[in-house]
């Protein structure tokens, strides 16, 4: 018997190469007479360029070429956003290189050419550029008011977008409780640990680009548009990657900038980001103003829930900007029964980087505000926290369950992962030393946070695209080739950044193929080797992109099946896979798979009809999204003399249906909730009332580290999805979406004595001291 | 970031370091290069030359010198908060070292350069202030003292003049009787402190004879918490030093940043300045 791999906690393949430095990193890649590219960057949120002067910089030593935006207006087209969500958004024109006006502090302006980086460095303090200063719009709420300054010419609101669901006059009619809440998802730098770095190439006629990005292909179909390189003469290359949390499913301006240097000037341009300058101008993340009321019954069963976002959009529209926070449109409602749903959001305007892409993407703040509501509800109605979700989650028999929202949830078990979780977590005795610590008025007080989330994964199917107006499909592609030695080379359309791909799909063919998992090599992030993909964002890889291998491992193995009955003489229907191998049933007379694969290369005795190959292809579209849920739990100590709060401990019990990796999981868990952790408690993007960013330094930004972070609990239930034939539900997203209510909701409940209903994110010592000072008064 | 260009050279000797400083006013000491490479490569100092002290023998090590240890310029924290000598001998200085940033910059920032760096902000500076530590200085013009009183000026600005050379600091030995404490202030682990306390305590059958105290962060300069030490000399412990606490921030300008705004830096001193009290009065 061969032990089965998927299950298994393999340690990756790709470790070795990275924890021994022989990675690829985009900024090691070297070419021959290849040039560095600078760009100087506006100091002004907002200001009307009336002269860019780069002469001094071209004398420079060393100099190849300097330009500015008017220089390359005629050929640099505009960035593009594929989500037009509503018939009547806005969508500004966006240049990769200002022209004529800048609308946030570290827009490109110039850039210098030289034969290092560090000419190109010294020579942008030669350019002149004069800016005649516009005001800022730095504030959303007052960006919407009818006097206040325009970003665009157009105005301040790209869209509005609203959906009903039920009655909801009716839900909030006579409701017997109401509850009233804003709450503020502050903006967030997603901080990948490589920052962005861009290596452009071309023969005269062809062009390779390499990039530090989660979309290789998206990427190309996007910069052919935006440059007129022909698709097919255009390659894309995403070599080691480490790390994009969503800030690298985007199209850069500096992509398309390196690109057209490169054609440009017949050379090869290469571009590294500094981090500071990466917290100026890769995009943003979250930043809405949430406006939530919920009505309930005297028992705390949910009437009815109305959400209105603003959303902070920065000064442009991106790749997926609008979308973010519709993301979360079908997610706020969660795992709750309820009658009524109203969803409203409007994106605004600002003189900042713009947002888009943050993990999780729309569902952490939808999240956010529901399981923050929740805790407020119970409170309201005075019913423990745990018990006010009771009575409103979908029961487990009730699966399928088709929600407000319009969603269907194939399957789930909360009441199983809740149970687990208050076990592991010793809820009952946490709750007892937090009322005896009260009763004692110690100054350290003990907070209890629960987060019952749910969240919608691999994203998407195409059908649903369509509906939502995005301007492309779901699908994701997967091949397999049989070698001639009986390895196996997979090619996935998938582009990894860290999530272990190589290893799980890995697992996935060992186990379809009967194959040793040291036998299977698995080939991504080239538009030349992985010819269709969508790329990886979503927690979509596994769901989509896995299963995408495995039906192409079972064309390979249809294939295989009837050369194996034709070498065995018998009829395919007499054949049983099995540990590799097709046997025919009743005898000891079998071909392994790996022996058909040599067969198929020389091709000296092949049946009728039969190409002489094992390889096969297989694209797959998910008809329904999959939906991993879970319970955290997070007791958080508060010192009411500082404000300082402590995690204390941290469980989660997630349910992501069936695991092909447990170590991978484990780590995308832990990961997760970390970067939840750091946007309830530590991390904030800050720009002032002239538009200034704050946080340009990791010394104003603050990231916590293993340090600052307890040690996790962490277990799983299992409750398999039914979408696709893995029966995995994703998982690269859900630490990050279930945390952040989950330690808030803590803090408050720690607070809540004093008469504090909520801190505003993150909850900083300073914050919770005002809070508290506020209430002392 | 790329900083701009700039010389560099690495004297042996003293004498040699000291020429170089000499004959160019643009250049700088470099030390561990922790605060100073920051600088540079965001393009905020811009010297023409750098000094690197680092394979100068006479900046170098810790040394028991009976009143008083001397430590070198060249000192890593890593060495200092190890270094017996400096365990014994004024052991304030070890607890506040081992709170300085994380284990890979103490294997490189010195301590002469933090305290060189004048950044009051920094862990050390109030410690040297509590203690009342003096400062050695070189140059091409010969060798001087400087009382902590007298080293920090303003905001990244200390005594030394353009030229010289932190060669070491002397720390006085307190003797028997003192407790220590060093409370620092922070977000994370690594983040630099919103305030800090120094704390060193004499004490005398039950009750406090006397109490220096440093405050990190709530000024231009670090700052003695000049009140407060008064207020607590001859107070049993116990509530009383509470109240004495309630002066730390008395005379203080605390900066407003990101982390946090004066008044919330004053109303952090005085608790912190409760407990690193307590604490040194607790320790053995
Ligand atoms: C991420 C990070 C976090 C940090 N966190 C903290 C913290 O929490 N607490 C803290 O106290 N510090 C912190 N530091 C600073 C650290 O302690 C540095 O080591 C220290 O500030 C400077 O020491 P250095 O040897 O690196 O000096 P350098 O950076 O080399 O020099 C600093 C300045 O002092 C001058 N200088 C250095 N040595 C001499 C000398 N012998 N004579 C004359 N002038 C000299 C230099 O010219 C320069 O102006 C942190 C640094 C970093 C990078």
């Amino acid at each position: 018997m061969t032990v089965q791999e998927v299950g298994q906690p393999r340690r990756r393949k790709e470790d070795a190469k990275l924890l021994t430095g022989r990675t690829q990193w985009t900024d090691n890649l070297s070419r021959p007479g290849m040039l560095h590219v600078t760009f100087l960057r506006s100091p002004m949120a907002h200001a009307r360029i009336t002269g860019v002067d780069v002469s001094g910089a071209r004398g420079l030593p060393g100099v190849v070429a300097a330009f500015s935006g008017q220089d390359l207006a005629a050929e640099q087209g505009s960035l593009p956003c594929a989500w037009p969500v509503t018939e009547d958004i806005v969508i500004p024109d966006h240049p990769p290189m200002a022209v004529s006006e800048v609308r946030y502090v570290g827009e490109a302006v110039a850039c210098v050419i030289a034969v290092d980086r560090y000419r190109a460095a010294d020579a942008l303090e030669a350019i002149e550029v004069d800016y005649e200063p516009l005001p800022a719009v730095v504030d959303m709420t007052q960006a919407l008011s009818a006097d206040s300054p325009k970003v665009h010419e157009t105005g301040n609101k790209a869209y509005e977008m609203t959906a009903d669901f039920g009655d909801i006059e009716a839900a909030f009619r006579d409701a017997p409780v109401v509850v009233d809440r804003t709450f503020v998802q502050q903006r967030l730098i997603p901080t990948a640990m490589e920052p962005r770095a861009i290596l452009a190439d071309t023969d005269g006629e062809s062009f390779t680009l390499w990039s530090s990005t989660q979309i290789p292909h998206v990427l190309r179909v996007m910069l052919a548009v935006v440059t007129g390189i022909p698709e097919h003469k255009l390659r894309v290359i995403a070599p080691d990657v480490g790390g994009g949390f969503g800030s690298k499913l985007q199209v850069t301006a500096e992509e398309v900038l390196c690109l057209l240097l490169a054609r440009k000037l017949g050379r090869p341009v290469k571009w590294t980001e500094s981090r500071s300058e990466g917290n100026l101008t890769v995009h943003h993340g979250r930043d809405q103003i949430q406006h939530v009321r919920l009505a309930a019954e005297a028992d705390g069963r949910i009437r009815g829930l109305q959400v209105s976002l603003l959303a902070d959009m920065g000064a442009y529209l991106m790749l997926l900007t609008p979308g973010i926070p519709l993301l979360g449109a079908s997610m706020c409602n969660a795992i709750y029964k309820m009658d009524a749903y109203q969803f409203n959001c409007t994106g605004v305007f600002t003189t900042k980087m713009p947002t888009d892409a943050y993990r999780g993407a729309g569902r952490p703040e939808a999240t956010f505000l529901i399981e923050r509501m929740m805790d407020e509800l119970a409170a309201a109605v005075n019913v423990d926290p745990i018990e006010v979700r009771r009575r409103n989650w979908i029961r487990h028999e009730e699966f399928p369950y088709a929600t407000i929202s319009g969603l269907t949830y194939d399957s789930g078990n909360y009441e199983a992962a809740t149970d687990r979780a208050l076990s592991l977590f010793g809820y009952d005795k946490l709750r007892a030393e937090q009322a005896d610590r009260r009763d004692r008025g110690d100054p350290v007080q003990l907070g209890i946070g629960v987060s019952t989330y749910t969240e919608m994964c691999g994203l998407a199917p195409s059908r649903w695209l369509a509906d939502a107006n995005f301007g492309a499909g779901g699908w994701e592609h997967g091949s397999v080739r049989m070698l001639p030695t009986g390895k196996v080379e997979v090619i996935t359309g998938t582009s990894p950044h860290g999530q272990g791909h190589v290893t799980s799909w890995s697992q996935i063919v060992a186990d379809a193929l009967g194959v040793p998992f040291e036998d299977v090599t698995v080939l991504h992030g080239d538009t030349a080797i992985a010819h269709k993909g969508m790329d990886t964002y979503g927690s979509r890889s596994l769901v989509i992109g896995g299963v995408a291998v495995l039906k192409a491992c079972e064309k390979v193995k249809e294939k295989a099946r009837k050369l194996a009955a034709y070498v065995l003489e018998c009829s395919p229907d007499d054949l049983e896979f099995e540990a590799g191998a097709f046997k025919v049933r009743g005898t000891d007379s079998s071909k392994t798979i790996q022996e058909l694969a040599y067969a198929t290369f020389t091709a000296h005795d092949l049946p009728e009809g039969v190409e002489p190959n094992l390889d096969s292809d297989a694209t797959f579209d998910p008809d329904n999204y999959s939906f991993p849920h879970g319970t955290h739990l997070c007791a958080v100590e508060v010192d009411t003399e500082t404000g300082m709060v402590k995690l204390r401990s941290y469980v989660a019990v997630d349910d992501i249906g069936k695991v092909v990796n447990p170590l991978i999981v484990e780590g995308q868990v832990h990961g997760g909730i970390a970067q939840g952790i750091a946007q309830a408690l530590f991390e904030e993007a800050t720009y002032d009332a002239e538009g200034n960013l704050l946080t340009t330094t990791m010394a104003d930004y603050l990231l916590p580290s293993a340090a600052d972070l307890p040690m996790f609990t962490l277990d799983r239930t299992e409750t398999p999805a039914t979408s696709n034939p893995l029966g995995a539900k994703g998982v690269g997203e859900a630490g990050t979406i279930a945390s952040t209510p989950a330690v808030v909701n803590a803090v408050v409940d720690a607070l809540r004595p004093y008469g504090i209903e909520d801190v505003r994110m993150p909850c900083t010592p300073e914050r919770v001291w005002r809070a508290l000072e506020g209430v002392r008064r | 970031m790329i900083p701009a260009q700039f010389d560099y050279e690495r004297p042996t000797s003293l004498e040699q370091a000291c020429q170089a400083l000499a004959s160019d006013e643009d250049a700088k000491v470099l030390a561990g290069g922790q605060s100073l490479l920051p600088l540079l490569r965001l393009r905020l100092a811009y010297p023409s030359k750098l000094v690197d002290v680092g394979r100068i023998a006479e900046l170098k090590g810790v040394h028991d010198r009976g009143d008083h240890v001397f430590i070198g310029a060249m000192a890593t924290h890593d060495e200092v908060l190890r270094s017996p000598v400096v365990r014994d001998g004024c052991p304030l200085v070890a607890l506040a070292a081992a709170q300085v940033a994380d284990p890979a910059i103490r294997h490189r920032g010195t301590f002469g350069g933090s305290l060189a760096h004048a950044d009051p902000a920094g862990d050390l500076p109030a410690v040297a202030l509590a203690l009342e530590a003096v400062f050695v200085a070189a140059s091409a013009q010969g060798e001087r003292e400087i009382p902590a009183a007298a080293f920090f000026v303003d905001y990244w600005e200390s005594a030394l003049r353009q030229g010289e050379i932190l060669t070491g600091v002397k720390v006085p030995k307190l003797g028997a009787g003192w407790g220590f404490h060093y409370e620092k202030f922070h977000r994370t682990a690594q983040a630099w402190a919103i305030v800090g306390v120094a704390a060193a305590v004499r004490r005398s059958n039950g009750s406090i004879a006397e109490a220096r105290i440093g405050l990190t962060n709530m000024g231009a300069t670090p700052v003695r918490a000049r009140a407060t030490e008064a207020a607590l000399q001859g107070v049993e412990l116990g509530d009383q030093v509470r109240q004495a606490c309630e002066e730390a921030a008395a005379d203080t300008s605390p900066p407003a940043d990101l982390h946090a705004q004066p008044d919330y830096r004053r109303h952090l001193a005085r608790v912190l300045t409760h407990r690193a009290v307590r604490t040194a009065t607790a320790s053995p």
